[in-house]
């Protein structure tokens, strides 16, 4: 216990950076992800073959690479200076929201055509048809699958303590620098995460229930 | 109606369909003036619901022209969209949104194409609805109604786009027995305000009451074209001679 309380700061500062990390990059990957599935299924080739190829290629590369190549790769560009904290933003969000699309999409099949033949018919557009009748059906049939995705992104936070970005996965290092007891440290790490997945799934059931409208 | 006077509310000309290597539309012909109501019969298989479905380009063609109100249908996009808006299509399935209530369905397509502010479009969506016989269930999602009521929330928000015409794709094919008549007799009534309609049905009762004009299909291709009492009493052709006898010996 002591050796929570006696580094109370750290567990506190580093799991905060953590959530803002996570926070952050949720937000983006989600309306990225959203929006590269409507692409996917968009009547236009072009925009299909852009989703298709942004996931075959996002969702193929380990993140430690994506990460590599924001941190060290994308400043030899020398186009515009990016901080650490937002390498690994933008590393996450981009990773994650290849993931968040095909969610989506495979909630985006689970609506009947009919749903669709329905709006085309009204005169709605293809966005609108998306917006407002197939993605809030797709969005309910996905609860369960996207709660998985977002909590992988929570735990693929830590991937950025290789980074320079000090988070939950540094304390480990810190806690060895003052010769702490590094196993006991690391159990707490383990239960910090614990602690935070358990409102997302929570999240999760709430969703579930609210939307379970019969069809 | 003489045809120099106005054209046709729908106009279909040599119009071919193939899905794969089947031809399910061979050459057909038909013209529909404002205010007739054209009953659409056939076996299944026959081609009518692809023919429904072509009007307002669910179904693309491969030959052939449509024009809607004098003017042909656009390739799939804004344009299209906004003449499918002034199309009103009630289908089979009623495919009504499962996440909006009845009044929601109803008021969706005035407010997001049309623009109108949602207090109106709910006053036009009540109205309509109460002309259907379901404002009672206005607040209801669409499983918890019954198929008849289903359907004729269908047509309310068909309705609700104030269509220059609206097409049946089999609207009470889905229906129990005891339902088929609360969807026929709005759809008399509105054949009876003089919205011009093509519907694609297997109702004898109505095509007899209602219809002006009975089209017969087969196989794909216009048989017959003529009035009800002259197809239901002297069928000219031996596949529609066929379809009867098959249907009214029931």
């Amino acid at each position: 216990m002591s050796v929570l309380t006696n580094n109370l700061d750290l567990f506190l500062s580093a799991f905060g950076q953590t959530l803002q990390l996570f926070a952050v990059s949720a937000v983006l990957s989600l309306v990225l992800g959203t929006f590269l599935a409507a692409l996917r299924v968009s009547p236009v080739p072009v925009f299909r073959g852009v989703g298709t190829m942004y996931v075959t290629v996002v969702r193929n590369t380990p993140l430690t690479l994506v990460f590599v190549f924001f941190v060290f790769a994308y400043p030899l560009l020398d186009i515009l200076r990016i901080e650490p904290y937002t390498a690994a933003v933008v590393s996450l969000s981009l990773y994650t929201a290849a993931f968040v699309c095909e969610v989506v999409r495979s909630g985006i099949n689970t609506v009947p055509v009919g749903q669709a033949e329905a709006s085309r018919a009204l005169g709605l557009t293809f966005t609108q048809m998306l917006g407002n009748v197939v993605l809030p059906q797709a969005l309910r049939s996905v609860v369960p699958p996207m709660t998985s995705t977002m909590i992988a992104l929570l735990k693929n936070t830590t991937v950025a303590s290789g980074f320079a970005v000090v988070q939950a996965g540094n304390i480990r290092e810190q806690l060895a620098d003052q010769g702490d007891n590094v196993l006991i440290g690391l159990l707490w790490v383990a239960l910090g995460f614990v602690i935070l997945v358990m409102p997302l799934t929570y999240v999760q059931q709430v969703f579930e229930k609210r939307w379970s409208v019969a069809r | 109606m003489t045809a120099a006077s106005a054209p046709p509310m729908i106009r279909v000309a040599g119009v071919d369909k193939f899905f794969g290597p089947l031809h399910v539309l061979k050459n057909v012909q038909l013209e529909v003036p404002k205010g007739q109501v054209v009953v659409v019969l056939g076996p299944s298989g026959s081609g009518k619901s692809t023919l429904c479905r072509t009007i307002n380009r669910l179904e693309p063609i491969d030959s052939g022209v449509i024009e809607v109100d004098g003017q042909p249908l656009p390739a799939e996009g804004k344009e299209l969209a906004r003449l499918r808006a002034d199309v009103g299509m009630v289908f089979q399935s009623f495919n009504l949104f499962a996440h909006k209530t009845i009044v929601e369905n109803v008021m969706l397509a005035p407010v997001k194409v049309r623009r109108t502010p949602a207090a109106e479009a709910r006053k036009t969506a009540m109205e309509l609805l109460e002309r259907v016989g379901i404002a009672n269930q206005a607040d209801k999602f669409p499983a918890q109604l019954s198929g008849g009521q289903q359907q004729r929330a269908a047509i309310a928000r068909a309705l609700a786009m104030k269509p220059k015409v609206m097409l049946f794709d089999e609207p009470t094919s889905a229906l129990d027995p005891e339902m088929v008549q609360e969807v026929l007799d709005v759809m008399t009534g509105l054949a009876k305000d003089g919205m011009t309609m093509l519907v694609v049905t297997h109702e004898m009762g109505f095509a007899r009451k209602a219809a002006d004009r009975v089209i017969f299909m087969s196989d794909g291709e216009v048989v017959e074209d003529s009035t009800p009492e002259e197809f239901f009493s002297a069928p000219k052709s031996n596949r529609a001679k066929d379809f009867l006898g098959k249907i009214l010996t029931h």
